[in-house]
């Protein structure tokens, strides 16, 4: 079995009460390198919570998730030291908010934001972190002119791609995102899908996309994961579970569909 | 699983039911015992009125839709595959080597102008990106696209041009089974020539093609086998 077969990130049962209420009870799944994977579901789903646990920022009642660590090595992630946790999100995976201000350091300027995560890997020299700021900033769009300024000086869309920047310079090989697209115009919402379906057709990257919008998740994902009530109900190719859901629950969220 | 040497495609004991939930769970039975093959080089036209399933096979033998019962069963390298059995995965992998398909509408892509749309169907099918853009930009002059539309998202285009971007999508790539469904619906003379000719380049290149047609003419150009899908009314 070739490296590509093996998941990048598997959860098995993954479960979690908040007292006596579900978060999210027994579910499985995996993403692959080069893969989008949606999780959608209304408020309450379970959605968030589910990403807050395979992040590693909630830890479950019960179950595990495991992760190919760049040494091929699977581990256990809740086995795994704080630190070497801490060190993933900071290298290998990204993390994008619906809200900015969770993502972004809005009192450090956007050449800060991206920078800080390099000098996280050990980067040393001011000139060449500036220099890979900049190209970032390029890359997801905005002017290297505004790399002094601070992020609350940024649009909504622009902070969201600020946060695409941040979290891309470091060479992540799976993102979190959640709701990245809530609260922002249609077009500058697919201005954002663009640059995410770009980044991970070339990069290979492995992305867990939380959403209420199934039409973002057609745009964007493969593999849709659809929850209600902490469960998963409904999974499957995207294209086939939004055009021949099987669920009653999945059938209700499709025909509500102002978009189509 | 044995089939003949030059089978393409096996259909057997396909069933397809809708169970509508909105609708008080309303039981919407398509298709029964669907079965059939079409060997390479060959182009198998479905028949049967509006409403007999015709599009439901097509998207069965894509992956779009589920199937309740029964194989489909595509030649895969030197094996088969059965896509009513594949895992999302395989379906993906399959939809870009081995299986293509020609949708009545474009779902677009926004900002993604027109030749890349074109181009990115040719490079998931292996091929190189200079090769792929010079292969999209054949096809969407030949399918009468002006140069000047070429960079623009098809989002804003005509029907007619959106079914044409559609059409290059589906013949840029060279899957050895591909899917047409009414892909010359609303297309004039000329653009439909070019259709029929892609259709029999394909055929000539060993591709084993299934296809819905309203239009008779294209019908008799295309076909070399016909079945009438009420024949498996469920």
């Amino acid at each position: 079995m070739s490296t590509a077969e093996v998941p990048l990130i598997s959860a098995a049962g993954l479960t979690k009460f908040y007292g006596v209420r579900v978060g999210c009870l027994d579910v499985d799944l995996e993403a692959y390198a080069g893969e989008v994977l949606a999780v959608v579901g209304e408020s309450g789903s379970g959605k968030s919570t589910l990403l807050s646990l395979l992040s590693t920022q909630l830890r479950p009642t019960r179950g595990s998730v495991h992760f190919r660590m760049r040494d091929a090595l699977v581990r256990d992630l809740f086995q795994l030291e704080e630190a070497q946790r801490r060190l993933l999100s900071r290298t290998d995976w990204g993390f994008v908010h619906q809200d900015a201000r969770l993502g972004l350091r809005m009192n450090v300027s956007a050449g800060g934001n991206v920078g800080e995560r390099l000098m996280a890997v050990g980067w040393r020299n001011y000139a060449s972190i500036r220099r890979e700021a900049r190209l970032w900033l390029a890359r997801v769009e905005i002017d290297g002119d505004r790399i002094d300024d601070l992020p609350t000086t940024f649009s909504g869309g622009m902070r969201q791609r600020l946060q695409i920047a941040k979290n891309m310079v470091s060479a992540p090989r799976l993102i979190f995102m959640d709701e990245p697209t809530g609260g922002l115009d249609v077009s500058v919402q697919a201005r954002l899908i663009d640059l995410m379906r770009g980044l991970v057709a070339d990069h290979g990257l492995a992305v867990i996309i939380v959403t209420h919008d199934l039409a973002v998740a057609r745009l964007l994902s493969h593999r849709i994961i659809v929850m209600r009530y902490g469960r998963v109900i409904e999974t499957g190719l995207t294209d086939q579970v939004l055009d021949d859901p099987r669920e009653p629950y999945t059938q209700l969220l499709v025909a509500s569909d102002l978009r189509g | 699983m044995r089939a003949d040497d030059s089978t393409m495609i096996r259909l057997d004991g396909v069933d397809k039911t809708f169970i509508m939930h909105l609708r008080a769970g309303a039981v919407l039975p398509v298709l029964r015992a669907v079965k059939f093959e079409v060997n390479a080089g060959e182009c198998l036209v479905l028949d049967g009125p509006s409403g007999s399933g015709k599009s439901s096979i097509l998207k069965m033998i894509f992956g779009n839709y589920r199937v309740d019962a029964g194989s489909i069963l595509v030649r895969d390298g030197d094996g088969w595959s059965d896509v009513a059995r594949a895992s999302p995965r395989d379906v993906l992998r399959l939809r870009r080597s081995v299986i293509g398909y020609v949708s009545q509408f474009l779902r677009t892509i926004p900002r993604v102008g027109a030749l890349d749309v074109v181009a990115a169907s040719a490079r998931d099918n292996g091929l190189e990106a200079a090769t792929a853009r010079a292969r999209a930009a054949e096809l969407l002059a030949r399918l009468g696209i002006p140069e000047r539309l070429w960079q623009l998202p098809p989002a804003t285009f005509s029907g007619g041009e959106q079914q044409r971007i559609n059409i290059a999508r589906g013949f840029v790539a060279t899957h050895p089974v591909l899917l047409l469904d009414e892909p010359t619906a609303s297309l004039d003379k000329k653009n439909r020539a070019a259709v029929i000719d892609f259709i029999r380049q394909r055929k000539r290149s060993g591709a084993a093609l299934i296809g819905i047609f309203h239009d008779d003419d294209v019908k008799r150009q295309v076909a070399d086998n016909s079945i009438d899908v009420s024949r498996f009314r469920a």
